[in-house]
């Protein structure tokens, strides 16, 4: 935790929760200061990148760029330098034991592909039983699906509760023996429900599954370590993470790894070849064919620079004040809904208003320039058994404040008054 | 409530997208078509009956939003009495307005017609709404060439 810099307000003045004032640090999102009077609050989907991230990615280029991991000349071998640290970051991000658990990829979309082409492919069969729960993005479902289709295992769905979160005795119930894998959200796009991922990881060990968490909401949040959590593997998209696009981590146990196959052939992730045989490099580059996003990769290195620099517990402390008071400003809005997120709901407000369709709300509510998600948010299997066809969602970032949650709730009010 | 915001949300489409008219399902139908916008999951049914080339009964039913529940209602209310080809016309000379394309003039009896979908013509600005005034049209579209199980799709 850093408190030397400048932006963590003196914990002997008014302190705001996390330490830090979001209107200060919203000087650093060039964004901000090129759409005056916007309200961001699409997080969720993909938060906006500071300064530091966007300047790291042109300084790269303008100083430092070559290929990685080829040229035996300086530039190449500083390049890789640069972007074999932005692993180590990752590493630190997650707490992972050793930087070679750390796999880039494109997002946590192909982190998930990654799993179940090569793991899944590698180490499961008909009669094995695959363990998801209804809180679960489509990147979490399709992939699985895929594989199904192709192996001719089950796909099981845990439920959820009647408040919307991971029914854990129902969950325990569908473990058994069979279950080769549990693939769970750590933290639910589409409601901000948040899922005991160490209870869940210690009843899929107990049957000896394996346990893949999607960390897309989580890792901008929640001080994410591996090693306490106890899963085998962990995903997360970079652009989430206040990073840019186009560059995600896959963490794995190195054991795991090790003994996966390579899912995608090329350069780069190779010892040797000839026509006859080709021996595969070690994790993390057996799966990082081709060249990587090596911007990327540094852009999102810087990006956690960022949220390390705020602090992991500071930003937990601000988004949790800030979706309490979200959570009771939008109550009080006659006609309004929340939509349950179970027994802890963060950084993520979904809502439904009686009689006006989620995509007039968005409408409605971008002209006051605050900017919602309305939709299914790709988790339509959730939305029908919650019994909405859609929903508005609001989602917090280090820059949102309680002002930003006011002008929510007087644009919805305006919208209401519009509609009915 | 601000001006551009008028622009779109006229009354005529408030008033359409609180109280369809024809919203109703049609029991014998000759012909019938859904149509389904995968971005936000409105559905939208369109029932017809044709007497030989001539629209006689014309109805919807679904679930959206003011925009798209107004478009497929004020539709049904130009259609009735309107031959095929008359339909095919405006919804041609509605795309076009809607989507910012060529329209070429209407004969004078379509044009009065379109002038009632004119109201509509608001979501040119919003280029991620067109979709929802054209849902309830491509589903008439599809009935027209002979409804299948599938559902049209907006994507």
């Amino acid at each position: 935790m850093t408190t030397a810099s400048p932006r963590i307000v003196d914990p002997a003045s008014d302190r705001l929760p996390g330490g830090f004032d979001p209107r200060r640090l919203r000087t650093e999102f060039p964004i901000f200061a090129n759409n005056p009077g916007l309200v961001f609050l699409d997080s969720g989907a993909s938060a906006q990148k500071p300064a530091s991230v966007i300047d790291q990615i042109a300084d790269y280029y303008r100083t430092d760029y070559a290929n990685v991991h080829r040229g035996v000349y300086h530039l190449s071998a500083r390049s890789t330098e640069l972007f074999e640290a932005a692993r180590v970051k990752a590493q630190r991000f997650l707490n992972a034991a050793d930087p070679r658990e750390i796999v880039f990829v494109r997002g946590a979309t192909e982190a998930i592909n990654l799993v179940a082409q090569s793991w899944g492919a590698a180490f499961l069969e008909a009669g094995d039983e695959v363990l998801i729960s209804e809180l679960e993005h489509h990147s979490n479902i399709v992939p699985w699906q895929l594989l199904r289709d192709r192996l001719g295992f089950r796909l099981v769905v845990a439920p959820i509760d009647a408040t919307g979160g991971l029914d854990l005795a129902a969950f325990a119930a569908h473990l058994s023996p069979r279950t080769r894998l549990v693939a769970i959200t750590h933290l639910a796009n589409a409601t901000g429900a948040l899922v005991p991922v160490e209870t869940v990881v210690e009843l899929a060990h107990r049957v000896g599954a394996r346990v893949l968490v999607d960390g897309c909401q989580a890792a901008p949040r929640l001080d994410v370590d591996v090693q306490a959590l106890g899963c085998d593997f962990y995903v997360f998209s970079g652009h989430k993470t206040y990073g840019p696009t186009g560059i995600g981590v896959l963490w794995g146990r190195h054991e795991l790894l090790a003994a996966m196959p390579p899912w995608q052939g090329g350069g780069e992730m190779i010892l040797n070849v000839t026509f006859e045989k080709t021996v595969y490099q070690e994790p993390p580059h057996r799966f990082e064919a081709g060249t990587p996003d090596i911007s990327g990769a540094i852009g999102l290195g810087t990006a956690l620079d960022f949220i390390e620099s705020l602090g992991r517990a500071n930003i937990l402390e601000h988004e949790e004040a800030l979706t309490g008071y979200g959570v009771d400003r939008l109550s009080r809005i006659e006609g309004l809904r929340l939509v349950g997120a179970g027994q802890r709901r963060l950084g993520i407000l979904s809502f439904d208003l009686d009689g006006v369709h989620p995509h007039d709300l968005a409408t409605v509510l971008d002209r006051h320039h605050v900017a919602v998600r309305a939709g299914h948010h790709c988790a339509q299997p959730l939305l029908e058994k919650l019994g909405y066809p859609a929903t508005t969602r609001a989602s917090l970032g280090v820059y949102n404040d309680e002002a930003d949650i006011d002008k929510l709730a007087a644009a919805i009010e305006a919208a209401r008054e519009m509609f009915t | 409530m601000t001006d551009d915001l008028r622009e779109l949300y006229q009354d005529i489409i408030l008033d359409h997208g609180r109280r369809p008219r024809n919203f109703r399902p049609i029991e014998h139908a000759t012909h019938t078509a859904q149509g389904y916008n995968p971005l936000c999951g409105d559905r939208v049914t369109v029932f017809l009956t044709l007497d030989g080339d001539r629209i006689t009964d014309v109805s919807f039913q679904g679930r959206g939003c003011a925009i798209s529940t107004a478009a497929a209602s004020l539709m049904t209310e130009v259609l009735k009495g309107k031959s095929v080809e008359e339909a095919r016309e405006l919804f041609a000379h509605f795309h076009a307005r809607v989507t910012g394309g060529e329209d070429k003039p209407l004969p004078e009896p379509l044009a009065e017609e379109m002038e009632r979908l004119e109201p509509l013509t608001g979501v040119k600005a919003y280029p991620a709404r067109v979709k929802c005034a054209t849902l309830s049209w491509h589903a008439l579209e599809a009935a027209l060439k002979g409804g299948g199980d599938a559902p049209v799709k907006t994507e």
